[in-house]
């Protein structure tokens, strides 16, 4: 094997959800250089047809994962460097998700098990309402900040063994939210949001790996959220049984 | 089998957890009836303990010592987790479980040999 210093060597995944393989290609170096500049200059110059999603390029959308070397990474900010050995790089779509062409995954399971978590708004007034007052310094909206810089990208959801092995499994982007919301005072669906994550895909089933804050791009903890989840579960089901 | 993804502490601490808890229950009933011959057989029983004199089953029985400490130890800290408010230290906990277990079963051969 060949390594010229002034070229990366680059297997891409070709393929869709019933089979694939990896494609060679010999890609430019550059002093800067994202995975995504890699892919896309694949596209361009290369081969237009190679499919792979991406669109804000600075780290905002969480439109661009994939398994960069075999572990989930947003391409767009992940530089050439860290990822690269021995000069060379293997790229794939997420881990957990169907694929649709090539990089592509359909993210729809991924944010559907959001919705199924309930991690959506339960509005507690109607517009005519005065706006709560919200203290920055209360203990639980200090927890609820921990984990609202989520960006949606599925990097943890593609790092979690227990998605890999439980199709029904939430994942830790979705029970996330749903801590995020239960400690947002502006909610009112504390209850309907614990028993969505008390289910069989619930927050129960996290052998708390931590992969997802391993990688989670934004350092978030969604492993802390969701040990969050299970005292808040555990404490609301032996209250009732009081 | 450890896939890239796999490479970090957190998820080393999980795999040694399984790993300790089945061998764990393997081992218990095995445990248990050998135990019991001390009633029911007691020269077999007998027989038995000149074969731990074995250097072999004496290392062997350190590895059965390292995991139970383990388990009760990593166990300990995922409890924790759980239930106590949350700790940034995870990886120094569960790296400290396994030198306490490590620390507890060789004492424990020290003694044995
Ligand atoms: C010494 C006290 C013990 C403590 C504190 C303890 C704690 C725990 C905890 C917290 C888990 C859940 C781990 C997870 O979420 O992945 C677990 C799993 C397990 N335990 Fe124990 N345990 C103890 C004793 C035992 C014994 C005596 C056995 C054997 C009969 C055993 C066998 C297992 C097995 C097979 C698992 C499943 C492992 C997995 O899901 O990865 N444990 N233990
Ligand atoms: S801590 Fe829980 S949610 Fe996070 S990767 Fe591990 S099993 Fe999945
Ligand atoms: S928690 Fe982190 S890794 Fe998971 S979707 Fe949100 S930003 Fe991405
Ligand atoms: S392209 Fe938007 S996060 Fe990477």
């Amino acid at each position: 094997m060949s390594s010229d210093p002034d070229e990366l060597e680059v297997s891409v995944w070709r393929g869709d959800n019933t089979s694939g393989q990896f494609e060679d290609f010999r890609v430019p170096a550059q002093e800067n250089q994202t995975i995504l500049d890699v892919v896309s200059w694949i596209q361009q110059h290369r081969d237009p047809t190679l499919s792979y999603r991406y669109a804000c390029r600075v780290g905002m959308c969480g439109s661009c994962a994939m398994m960069v070397n075999g572990v989930p990474r947003w391409t767009c900010r992940t530089h050439v460097k860290v990822a690269l050995k021995d000069n060379r790089v293997s790229i794939g779509p997420l881990r957990n998700l169907p694929v649709i062409k090539d990089l592509a995954t359909d993210m729809d399971p991924f944010f559907d098990k959001w919705v199924t978590a309930e991690g959506m708004h339960h509005p507690s007034k109607t517009r005519d309402d005065a706006i709560e007052q919200i203290d920055p310094e209360d203990g639980a909206r200090l927890e609820a900040n921990k984990g609202i810089e989520c960006i949606n990208c599925s990097v943890c959801y593609a790092a979690c063994d227990t998605v890999a092995g439980n199709d029904d499994y939430l994942g830790p982007a979705a029970l996330q939210r749903a801590w995020t919301l239960y400690n947002d005072a502006k909610d009112a669906g504390k209850q309907t949001i614990l028993e969505a994550v008390s289910g069989t895909g619930g927050c129960h089933n996290c052998h708390s790996q931590g992969s997802c804050s391993h990688y989670c791009p934004n350092d978030l903890n969604p492993m802390a959220a969701i040990a969050g989840l299970k005292r808040a579960t555990a404490l609301s089901f032996f209250k009732g049984r009081k | 089998m450890i896939r890239p993804h796999r490479t970090h502490a957190l998820w080393y601490a999980f795999i040694l957890h399984r790993i300790s808890g089945i061998a764990l229950a393997l081992f218990l009933p095995v445990h248990f009836y050998t135990l019991a011959l001390a009633l029911t057989d007691p020269e077999r029983l007998d027989g038995f303990f000149q074969w731990t004199e074995l250097a072999v089953v004496k290392f062997a029985e350190f590895g059965l010592v390292f995991l139970l400490a383990l388990h009760m130890f990593g166990g300990l800290r995922l409890m924790a987790l759980e239930w106590l408010p949350w700790s940034d230290r995870q990886k120094t906990l569960a790296a400290g479980a396994a030198a306490v277990s490590f620390l507890i079963s060789g004492v424990f051969l020290l003694r044995a040999i």
